[in-house]
């Protein structure tokens, strides 16, 4: 009795969802204090026995979960019980909470199959007919779509147009959850694209739309009723989806192209709604491209996009010329003032658009001119459009292994310049370029160096968290190729200024062991000196030790030949230097020889540096700028930190005697730590070459060796100290044990080191082959200073008109193709087999491939009774498709008249391909249907086969099978659209 | 095909939200969220279209429309023209103005269930079915009536009816 009471007191002064969305409004008592309060009072009311109050209170609950959001899974039963009352309005709200709650894993799925029977059945209201249908579109699992299958075939061809479209819309989801549904509807789905009704057409269309994006393949078939719509039907809607079928379909058969691209262009040219006409220009550019008449008549139309007022059709003209930008670069060129102008357009829609076809302006042409002016345009504009200029710059500029890039001192300087500017966050990729560039590109090192310093030098920059990557990757630089350094003791001074307690450990210890190679190089460069001014013979020696490590006969003989004949300091106190050039002779005629030495040793200043005291100074500063860092508690930093200082402590005490022992001739060179120092030096000399990604599995695993469970016990001891993970293992040779663990975390990928001997033959290699393309170094030196600087102050005032400049250089250069002083050679870029990651087009397969079957099959039947008829003139059932056929076989037979001679050949002998159908036809009809399924797979097997075997044969032969080809790869065709 | 569409007012208070997928309601609000987070930095007269394929990942796009108060949202794939789903939008409003006789965000608001209903008579499971707003009215004119009038019958003698069966 209380029960009914409450039932009823709720009844009388329940809430509806307006008082509820009232008191929401009001919130006398805060948001969710009431909103906690209603929920409340709907789960008392929902388990009311009076439908009214209940679907009251699930009304009330929907809202809440829908536009609140709140969970109401918890109440899916009294949805299904909602959704079985007789009134309408009460199974509305059932209906819509079910469509807003259910998802497949709702466990009373299993109890609404009936209900949803019972109502896509009903006679009388359409109306309830279509909350089914509704709800089901959304909530539909293969079980119910299996059990109610039958009931969706009926309404199929509903006299009510209302249901009927909506039962079409719903096959969608049916077929895709339960694929077999295709057996029983699809054939009256495909004769639903012959109705009157524009609504029942706009709705097949649309589900064909949908069908065909997922598998277009199998959907051929029907392109002559498809290509029918597309030339009678006057609706836009249909039509833009028609466009869509199309460009799919276009793309699996290039004949059928021929025939669509008339009518496309026909309602370009016609038609005034905007979205048909650019529907039609994407359809040309992203299908039919190959057309030269229709892809001018769509870039006409691009064109009138483009000078819109509208910003809408603006970008969509951007995006259409991006999207014929790679097949058509005319279109966009012919565009390019306005592209340009967009680039400052204030929406960032366009912005971006425009900057994504500049970049696919760039060529190896124009490359310095647009990177320089966008860079320019990066300076002023909002960080995030900045950032993305920077990033597409770097992108465009890195693809394919730098290849639009001919001039790598500029490019470097550009990465320099970049990373100064002020937003700029694309760190992780400079770094990643400037350590590529430095192992690929030798050339470009010195000026690497260069670019290293100016920002290792800059105080300021190591404020910007943004840099610390850059500057990691402009330390480890200096530190390896220290050789071309002005000056290697301001080096040092930059590695170990104070302010390098703002950078992360990981990045200090990169530049302490980056000052730990400068130093190397200082103090060996400062015994070699010491010698050679001491005697004559030591340096002999120890040049010719280094050469013939490399393994370079050459080098010993230009040691010997060098060392008594120049006394100047700047040659011989730079062994890695004189090395690197000796390196170059070897490889090169030898009539560079003395040129080359002269260029290469160059960026070390004429004047004598290394002198005692400076050495001193160093050793001095870099005890008292690290001497705090051994108590780090960063184990990276406090390992660099202590081999520097213990080598120091080695050497030290010899280095300060050795000047009281100067005027002694003493035998230097056996002094112990003049061994120490060339042992090191000789240890960083060894070049670090790009490794090949796949190099690591190449190297055989070594018998009985078993790493994952030392790796395991080490995990065990060490669990929460953080490894730098490849820092442990790949070392080629011990010498390399203090270079490669500076080094590895900028590499990554590149985890192992490769011998230098394989560079350095390359390059042999190739300057053997394209002698005629290296040009002598003096030349070449000479047009490095014609090269205009990349960073021209002259640039700085011409900010604000970069876009008129950019207009400018483009007409220049974009239209002539080439430059006429492009008299600088590319310097050798070292590729391994490693690197090309081969962009494999690999088409995604249809995602269901049980619905692309059974659509096939249902196709095939309807192919085969297609030819069955043709053959048999007489059959009336089939006499309007014949009459179709003949209307589209006119044009298609002077159509033919173009095609190559595989379509002749398949029609000289149609009758084997025809009774080829027939007698498959036949077997067809005497097979189970579990059967039909097994044959169509074998047949598929049998086409995958066909088509590998096709695939390995030769060229030449590849005409006699075409034949062959057309009738095993499109059996489905109906030859009249072809 | 269609994948969503929401109605929100300019303090990012939505006002309409469909998903043609099932969407956790959690998952539902994130959405709605960082779909407002970009609407609400864009300024006036620019383009209406955005990016939406990192809310709602790859091959998504999402176009909108402000009126007044109201941002009107279609998030949809590449099977349809972005220019139509403008259009679209165009036929959703119109068609609200002519069942609330200028539409404000009050009637949206308060006519939560009839909103829903003429959403779904214009997309179904999201595919267009209905594009003609006249079509549209008349289509949900015909739905409340027989609403109402379900209701109405029993409105008074709900309770008596609940004792004569006993």
């Amino acid at each position: 009795m209380a029960s009914t009471t409450s039932s009823i007191m709720d009844t009388l002064f329940q809430r509806t969802l307006e008082d509820l969305i009232k008191g929401l409004r009001l919130q006398l008592i805060g948001e969710s204090a009431f909103i906690s309060k209603a929920l409340e009072e709907i789960r008392r009311e929902i388990k009311s026995t009076d439908p009214h109050t209940k679907s009251n209170a699930l009304q009330k609950l929907s809202y809440l979960s829908s536009l609140h959001h709140f969970d109401m899974s918890w109440a899916a039963f009294h949805v299904v019980e909602v959704m079985s009352s007789s009134r309408f309005s009460h199974k509305k709200i059932g209906y819509h909470a079910a469509s807003l709650s259910f998802s497949d894993s709702t466990p009373v799925l299993l109890l609404i199959t009936n209900q949803l029977r019972k109502d896509l059945t009903n006679p009388n209201n359409e109306f309830e007919v279509s909350l089914a249908l509704e709800c089901l579109s959304r909530i539909a699992t293969t079980d119910l779509c299996r059990d109610l299958t039958p009931e969706i075939f009926t309404l199929l061809s509903s006299t009510k147009i209302f249901v009927r479209k909506k039962a079409i819309a719903l096959v969608l989801r049916v077929f895709e959850k339960y694929p077999d549904a295709v057996k029983v509807c699809f054939k009256r789905l495909v004769e639903n694209l012959d109705s009157t009704d524009p609504h029942i057409v706009s709705a097949v269309v649309g589900v064909f739309c949908e069908l065909t994006s997922n598998d277009p393949k199998s959907y051929l078939p029907l392109a002559p009723e498809f290509y029918r719509i597309l030339v009678d039907s006057k609706n836009n809607w249909v039509l833009i989806k028609m466009l869509k079928i199309f460009a799919k379909l276009v793309l699996l058969e290039p004949r059928l192209s021929k025939r669509v691209v008339e009518p496309v262009c026909e309602h370009m040219r016609r038609t005034g709604a905007k979205s048909l006409m650019f529907e039609c220009v994407r359809t040309v550019v992203s299908s039919l491209s190959e057309h030269e008449q229709a892809v001018k008549l769509a870039v006409v139309k691009i064109r009138e996009l483009l000078l819109d007022d509208d910003p809408n059709l603006k970008y969509l003209g951007l995006n259409a010329l991006s999207i014929v930008a790679p097949k058509h670069l005319w279109a966009v060129l012919e565009n390019k003032e306005v592209v340009i102008k967009w680039l400052s357009d204030e929406d960032p829609n366009i912005k971006r658009e425009s900057l994504r076809l500049v970049m696919a302006m760039v060529s190896e042409n124009n490359v310095v001119e647009i990177c320089r002016v966008l860079v320019n345009y990066a300076l002023k504009s909002d960080p995030e459009f900045c950032n993305e200029i920077l990033g597409s710059v770097l992108s465009t500029c890195s693809r394919n292994l730098y290849e639009i890039v001919n001039d790598f001192d500029w490019y470097v300087s550009l990465l320099g310049e970049m990373s100064r500017i002020l937003h700029c966050q694309q760190g992780d990729e400079i770094e990643n370029q400037l350590i590529d560039i430095s192992m690929r590109v030798r050339d470009v090192r010195p000026e690497l160096v260069r670019v290293g310093r100016d920002l290792l030098i800059d105080p300021a920059l190591l404020s910007n968290h943004f840099l610390y990557r850059i500057l990691s990757a402009a330390a480890w630089v200096s530190g390896e190729y220290v050789e071309f350094s002005r000056n290697p003791f301001e080096l040092i001074e930059a590695l170990l200024q104070p302010r390098t307690n703002l950078l992360p450990p990981s990045i200090r210890a990169i530049y302490i062991q980056s000052a730990f190679k400068v130093l190397i190089f200082c103090l060996h460069s400062y015994l070699l000196q010491r010698e050679s001014t001491a005697s004559s013979y030591p340096d002999t020696l120890a040049l010719s030790e280094l050469a013939s490590k490399r393994e370079m006969p050459e080098g010993s003989d230009l040691a010997t030949f060098k060392a008594p004949s120049h006394s100047e300091q700047d040659e011989v106190f730079n062994p890695r230097v004189s090395n690197q050039s000796s390196e170059e002779l070897s490889v090169g005629n030898g009539g560079d020889r003395t040129i080359n030495h002269g260029q290469t040793s160059t960026p070390v200043t004429s004047e004598n540096i290394f002198t005692y005291e400076a050495v001193v100074n160093q050793l001095n500063l870099i005890e008292l700028a690290l001497g705090p860092l051994t108590g780090s508690h960063d184990v990276e930093i406090l390992e660099r930190v202590r081999n520097l200082l213990c080598f120091i402590e080695l050497i030290k005490g010899e280095i300060l005697e050795s000047l009281v022992q100067k005027e002694e001739n003493l035998n230097s060179a056996e002094m112990k730590s003049s061994k120490i120092i060339k042992l090191m030096s000789d240890a960083f000399s060894e070049e670090l070459g790009p490794v090949s990604v796949s190099a690591q599995e190449r190297v055989p695993i070594p018998e009985g060796l078993v790493l994952k469970e030392n790796l395991n016990d080490l995990e065990m001891i060490c669990g929460d100290i953080q490894l730098p993970s490849s820092i442990s293992f790949s070392l080629v040779s011990t010498h390399y044990e203090e270079g490669v663990g500076a080094s590895l975390p900028d590499l990554q990928s590149k985890e192992e080191l490769e011998p230098p001997s394989e560079a350095t033959s390359l390059l042999a290699e190739h300057r053997k082959r394209h002698g005629l393309y290296y040009l002598t170094s003096e030349k070449n030196d000479i047009v490095a200073n014609d090269y205009p600087p990349a960073n021209d102050p002259k640039l700085q005032d011409d900010q604000n008109n970069d876009t008129e400049d950019l207009v400018k250089l483009t007409e220049q250069l974009l239209v002539s193709k080439k430059r006429p002083n492009q008299a600088k050679p590319r310097p050798v870029v070292v590729k391994l087999d490693g690197d090309f990651v081969p962009v494999s087009a690999k088409r995604p397969g249809p995602k269901d491939d049980s619905l692309s079957g059974a659509v096939q099959e249902v196709l095939l039947g309807n192919d085969t009774r297609t030819s069955t008829s043709r053959s048999n003139p007489s059959d009336k059932s089939s006499s309007k498709r014949k009459g179709k056929e003949k209307l589209i076989t006119d044009p298609s037979s002077e159509l033919n008249e173009n095609l190559g001679d595989a379509e002749k050949l398949d029609h000289e002998n149609p009758s084997s391909r025809r009774s080829k159908h027939r007698t498959h036809g036949k077997e067809r009809r005497h097979k189970s249907p579990g059967k039909i399924r097994e044959e169509r797979e074998e047949n598929g097997q049998k086409e995958k086969k066909k088509s590998s075997h096709r695939h390995a044969r030769h060229k030449t032969r590849q005409r006699a099978d075409v034949p062959l080809n057309v009738v095993s790869e499109t059996p489905v065709i109906p030859d009249f659209l072809l | 095909m269609i994948r969503s569409v929401m109605v929100m007012n300019t303090q990012g208070k939505p006002r309409l939200a469909k998903f043609y997928d099932f969407q956790t309601v959690e998952k539902q609000q994130e959405l709605i969220r960082s779909v407002f987070g970009v609407l609400c930095s864009r300024a006036e007269n620019i383009s209406n279209f955005l990016d939406a394929a990192s809310i709602f990942g790859p091959d998504s796009s999402l176009v909108y429309k402000h009126y007044a108060t109201l941002y009107f949202v279609l998030v949809f794939d590449s099977s349809e023209n972005e220019l139509a789903m403008l259009d679209l939008i165009q036929v959703f409003v119109e068609t609200l103005d002519k069942c609330f006789k200028n539409v404000c965000e009050l009637d949206i608001v308060f006519n939560y269930s009839k909103i829903h209903t003429i959403l779904d008579e214009m997309i179904f499971g999201g595919q267009v079915l209905e594009t003609s707003s006249t079509e549209l009215v008349k289509a949900v004119e015909e739905i409340s009536r027989l609403e109402s009038a379900s209701n109405s019958i029993n409105l008074v003698p709900k309770s008596v009816s609940g004792w004569r069966n006993r």
